[in-house]
């Protein structure tokens, strides 16, 4: 190479051209997509918190709050007892857990591990269009035919109860755990799998034994997720849960959920007024336990991708 | 030695003596052949080795015999591949017949569970509770496969995070604590270094009183160190089947065979 070629070439390396250009600019573009979502939920958090905190500050107390069940903000003495809100949301969830945790895992295996081909993409079709159902739709089928069914099995004379927006919830929940548990499934390598049956294992013994401990955190963040979910979901359960104030002590009781809560009164407050501030106090618990959920999810699934260390059930 | 008596021993019925009787095997991917009507035996505590280069249908040979076609839908299987003198195909319990024989694939796989639950995992599938029963296996186990003096302080460490080389040991630990009858072996040295392989083919030539090995590898050394008799694949066909010493020292009957042994291939 000449001495001029080499210097040409040379001159190349100091020279910022188009490609470089949109190096940066896409950058910059990701960056900001990435930093705006996080000042989103910021700036949510920092809104749902003033708007409260002028009742924090005030008229709230902590043992009123927390252990009352007298919810009655339009009274002339106005009580702000959250806690058959808090033991509705509580109850519905768990209900809902109940019904979805079997049903979503074992969808979720038998898609994963059992099902192939034609059956197994339709069945993730269908389960996409089925957490795609509005939850007015499922409030709708809570109120319309689930209501009066449960008058007539259960012989009670209300049928909106934990037990109706328990099983909504549940099957609300449901196909987006399916999904989450299953992709947690799938990400577990197929060598596993075919050592496992090459030793003999049956397919019951390898999903057991091989599948299910190897998918443990995923699995436990698709549940976490449904709870939070669960937690969140308003209409449905509005809809279906009865909203009477009521500290349940059956399935067959009628609740009132904290969200649903914030739905039915927060029109019919005067801004800036106790009663609006103690709905936003309900919003910053709502808050602080679908971030919690959702933070331990996140920890769960990390974990797994870190792989700690197991403690050894037979070693030990 | 039993071994040697076995060549003779074929007039009883014709089958006494083999542990595998393979009769015109032939596998195919979705239409594609990678084995063309192999017919061959393996004795009864002999070492089979097969050798042959990349694509030459050895690994599908092996996933016939345990019947692992069932995990991949297009392999389609025909023949006969005769274990006992039964075709694999028509024990009715797959899952017992896989539990006699033990596989050892290529990469190593370390179950994301202990060490300790690794070896112990294919006992307790068949029933094994007893601790004091356990820990005998396990120990017996990985010492066998030459990881014991590595791992005995750690058992309960997770079996996905040793080393390569230590994984594939556990891989074969784990393959021996099913008590098998056959023991697969599939270029089980590609991922350890030679020290270790040197010490696991050891454990090989001993275990061979007890059990009957085939031995797929690319080392075509190995094969000599290790096999009774060898068997040479190319492109999905079985060129020849012969005393391993004899076709190393040139007695072949294929002029490819000696080609491929002594390294003067393509």
């Amino acid at each position: 190479m000449s001495e001029a070629s080499r210097g040409s070439a040379l001159d190349e390396l100091d020279r910022r051209n188009a490609d470089w250009y949109i190096d940066r600019l896409v950058q910059v573009l990701v960056f900001v997509g990435g930093v705006s979502a996080i000042v989103f939920i910021l700036g949510i958090f920092v809104f749902i918190t003033k708007e409260g905190l002028g009742f924090i500050g005030g008229r709230f107390s902590i043992t009123e709050f927390f252990g009352s069940i007298a919810w009655r903000p339009t009274s002339r003495n106005p009580t702000y007892g959250a806690l058959a809100l808090i033991v509705g949301t509580a109850s519905v969830t768990g209900l809902a857990m109940v019904v979805a945790v079997p049903f979503s895992l074992g969808a979720a295996i038998y898609i994963a591990e059992f099902s192939s081909g034609r059956t197994r993409e339709a069945l993730k079709v269908l389960v996409e269009l089925l957490a795609a159902i509005p939850s007015v739709v499922w409030g709708f089928i809570g109120l319309s035919i689930m209501n009066p069914l449960i008058i007539r099995w259960f012989d009670t004379p209300v049928g909106l109860n934990v037990l109706n927006a328990g099983i909504i919830l549940g099957l609300m929940a449901a196909p987006i755990m399916t999904t989450i548990a299953e992709d947690a499934l799938k990400a577990v390598p197929d060598s596993y799998r075919e050592a496992a049956e090459a030793m003999g294992a049956t397919r019951w013994q390898v999903i057991r034994s091989v599948v299910i401990p190897a998918g443990k955190n995923g699995l436990v963040a698709a549940v976490l997720l449904g709870v939070g979910r669960g937690f969140g979901e308003t209409m449905a359960v509005l809809m279906a849960s009865g909203h009477s104030i009521n500290l349940p002590t059956s399935p067959l009781d009628s609740v009132r959920a904290l969200t649903a809560t914030i739905a039915a009164e927060l029109g019919e407050t005067a801004n800036g007024s106790e009663h609006y501030g103690a709905l936003f106090t309900l919003g910053i618990l709502l808050f602080v336990v679908t971030f919690a959920i959702n933070l331990a999810a996140d920890i769960m699934v990390r974990g797994g991708r870190r792989g700690r260390r197991a403690t050894a059930e037979g070693g030990a | 030695m039993v071994a040697g008596q076995g060549q003779r021993a074929t007039s009883v019925d014709g089958t006494e003596a083999l542990k595998l009787s393979i009769r015109n095997l032939t596998i195919g991917y979705g239409g594609v052949p990678a084995l063309r009507d192999v017919t061959l035996d393996v004795r009864r505590h002999e070492i089979f080795g097969i050798v042959g280069p990349a694509g030459s249908g050895k690994t599908s040979f092996l996933k016939a015999i345990g019947r692992m076609d069932e995990f991949t839908r297009a392999m389609s299987v025909e023949g006969q591949i005769l274990f006992d003198g039964k075709d694999v195909r028509e024990w009715r319990n797959v899952y017992a017949l896989r539990r006699r024989i033990g596989v050892v694939f290529p990469l190593p796989v370390g179950l994301p569970m202990t060490v300790y639950d690794n070896v112990a995992l294919s006992p307790r599938l068949s029933g094994i509770k007893k601790k004091a029963q356990l820990d005998e296996i396990v120990e017996r186990c990985l010492r066998r496969a030459a990881l014991w003096d590595e791992v005995k302080g750690r058992l309960d460490a997770l079996g996905s995070l040793l080393s390569g080389g230590q994984q594939q040991r556990l891989t074969i630990a784990r393959a021996l604590s099913q008590d098998p009858e056959l023991l697969l072996l599939d270029e089980f040295s590609i991922a350890v270094d030679p020290v270790t392989t040197m010490r696991i083919e050891d454990v090989l030539k001993e275990l061979k009183s007890e059990v009957t090995i085939v031995l797929v590898t690319n080392l075509v050394q190995q094969a000599r160190r290790l096999a009774d008799r060898t068997a040479f694949f190319l492109t999905g066909e079985c060129v020849e089947v012969g005393q391993t010493e004899a076709l190393f020292e040139g007695h072949v009957r294929d002029e490819r065979t000696s080609a491929y042994l002594e390294g003067r291939f393509g």
